[in-house]
């Protein structure tokens, strides 16, 4: 049932009632469904894409490129826990190419970020290098538009 | 002072302007309309399509094609007719890539009609089969379809229409506005009413790709006997998301597509070429995504349906293209002033079922070429209109 994923990634406040419409389903089949996509970890949260430039939310945050060294029974995947366990870190990806993981972090200001990077983040033995670069501007995010919204630009044609 | 009425042409005159521009032009007049009144694909055209197009331009295809289009780009539309819906042309002799799907009507119509001969039009239809029939000095013969029968046309209703004058049928399904469809049986009862005759059918299978349920399109021209007296008329604006190309064709009989092409080659010379090149790429590899723009639709169809007919507009389910036809006649209003009185009130834009020929008189087209939060919106402000009859 892909299509039923497909809805709630795009809006997940869509209530059962109008995906059981749309998809031509049952309300009980639709909700049976969802449940079951929680319970195997499928659907693993609902947030909204919340602007957050348009509010008065201090709010900073960068993308951090960090090569780590694996070390015997301390892999990737336990470095990237010790990372990914702080507050302040938003995403975290291992990633193929120049760096290891990316990790997005947030914070109040360019200092919060600063320091998180260099008293949190650069001191951890397996961290070999961090590259933080800060996000100026969000187009888009997750497919949704955040720099402008989106028009209908068709015009009337009569037919 | 120059007297144009006395100059212009009183047959180009007397067409009455459409009832649909009157309403367009008054909803652009006010602020925070939301309509569902744009009958175009709301989706970009696919990006390969697109970009189709801008090599073209970039290998500096500028000139004019073959007055009848490219050969390739026939060939391929020849192609698809056969694997999509099993009808066979010569795409040299029976293919004709035209300025829409608008075009090739204009030139079927013109090529087939002389002063006197009955054109049969089933409505409520596309507005434009009518004013171009009436240019012809033809005799235009409306058939009404009800929505008992699903706003399809019967062999009762054509028989009794049909005189030794009658010429041509138009077949416009899937129906604009009604979303009505032909399933195979309906097409073979009309078919045996016109196989003992002499009348032609211009089949307008625009809306051929969006059909719901699981069923294909059928045209009528793929049913024994029929094929020699049909023109098949389609284009790219629906299945592709390519209204702005400007991109149809005809395919039918070659006697009849030589008078069109004639016809064709003197008002327009040739479809844009830039267009013809990005139809190639569109029938050799969009099939995916014309599968899921129809997936997309079929969601909206199913909301909107059950929407308005919890608010007791009921709506007959509509199997094709992406327009609802709902009755408004619980309202007890007309279909101008509920369509008048919705915009002024609620500020929503829909069409009056009546724009589309009298028999929707007591409905109203809703398009729902439209985002689903967008539907949702304009469900929310009909609900609150109905609230204050």
């Amino acid at each position: 049932m892909d299509k039923l994923l497909n809805l709630l990634d795009k809006n997940c406040r869509l209530t059962n009632e109008q995906l059981a419409v749309m998809l031509d389903e049952p309300v009980s089949k639709v909700a049976a469904a969802i449940e079951n996509y929680e319970a195997q970890g499928i659907i693993r949260g609902y947030k909204a894409a919340i602007d957050w430039d348009k509010t008065d939310r201090e709010y900073v945050i960068a993308r951090i490129e960090i090569r780590v060294i694996p070390m015997r029974d301390h892999g990737f995947d336990e470095i990237a826990r010790t990372i990914y366990s702080f507050d302040e870190v938003e995403t975290c990806y291992l990633m193929s190419g120049g760096y290891d993981l990316a990790v997005t972090v947030s914070g109040k200001s360019f200092k919060d970020v600063a320091l998180f990077v260099s008293q949190k983040l650069a001191p951890i033995d397996a961290v070999q290098s961090t590259a933080t670069h800060f996000v100026l501007k969000k187009y888009k995010e997750r497919g949704v538009l955040l720099a402008e919204k989106e028009r209908d630009m068709r015009e009337d044609a009569v037919l | 002072m120059m007297d144009y009425d006395s100059l212009l042409s009183k047959k180009v005159m007397e067409i009455k302007p459409s009832g649909i521009r009157r309403f367009f032009d008054i909803a652009s007049e006010m602020d925070n309309v939301i309509s569902l009144g744009v009958g175009e694909p709301n989706f970009r055209t696919p990006w390969a399509i697109r970009h189709a197009g801008i090599q073209s331009l970039e290998k500096g295809h500028t000139w004019y094609t073959a007055n009848a289009g490219l050969a390739e780009l026939r060939e391929e539309i020849a192609k698809y007719l056969d694997r999509r819906f099993q009808i066979r042309y010569d795409s040299k002799k029976e293919v004709l890539v035209t300025v829409g799907g608008s075009e090739a009507i204009d030139l079927m119509i013109r090529a087939c009609v002389n002063p006197g001969d009955e054109v049969l039009i089933p409505e409520p239809c596309f507005v434009a089969y009518s004013p171009i029939a009436s240019l012809t000095n033809a005799t235009v013969v409306p058939i009404e379809t009800k929505a008992e029968d699903g706003f399809r046309l019967t062999a009762k209703a054509l028989r009794e229409k049909i005189t030794p004058r009658t010429k041509l049928l138009v077949l416009p399904f899937p129906n604009n506005p009604t979303g009505a469809v032909m399933h195979r049986e309906h097409l073979e009862e009309i078919a045996q009413v016109l196989r003992d005759t002499n009348i032609l059918v211009l089949s307008d299978e625009i809306y051929a790709e969006l059909t719901f349920g699981g069923r294909d399109h059928v045209s009528i021209a793929s049913l024994p006997g029929m094929w020699e007296r049909t023109v098949v008329v389609s284009g790219f604006s629906k299945a592709f998301a390519m209204t702005g190309w400007r991109l149809g064709y005809a395919a039918g009989p070659a006697p009849i597509m030589k008078q069109m092409t004639k016809v064709h080659q003197f008002a327009i010379m040739c479809a844009p070429t830039t267009s013809q090149h990005a139809a190639v790429e569109a029938l050799r590899s969009c099939e995916e995504e014309v599968v899921n723009m129809r997936e997309e639709y079929d969601m909206r169809r199913h909301f909107i349906v059950d929407g308005l007919n919890k608010l007791g507009l009921t709506c007959f389910d509509p199997e094709g293209a992406f327009y609802v036809f709902p009755s408004i006649q619980s309202t007890g209003l007309s279909s101008e002033d509920f369509c008048q009185k919705l915009l002024h009130a609620q500020r929503v834009a829909v069409v009056p079922g009546n724009s589309f020929g009298e028999s929707g008189e007591g409905f109203v087209r809703i398009s729902y070429a439209y985002s689903i939060e967008h539907l949702m919106e304009a469900l929310k402000r009909i609900e609150a209109f109905l609230k204050t009859l």
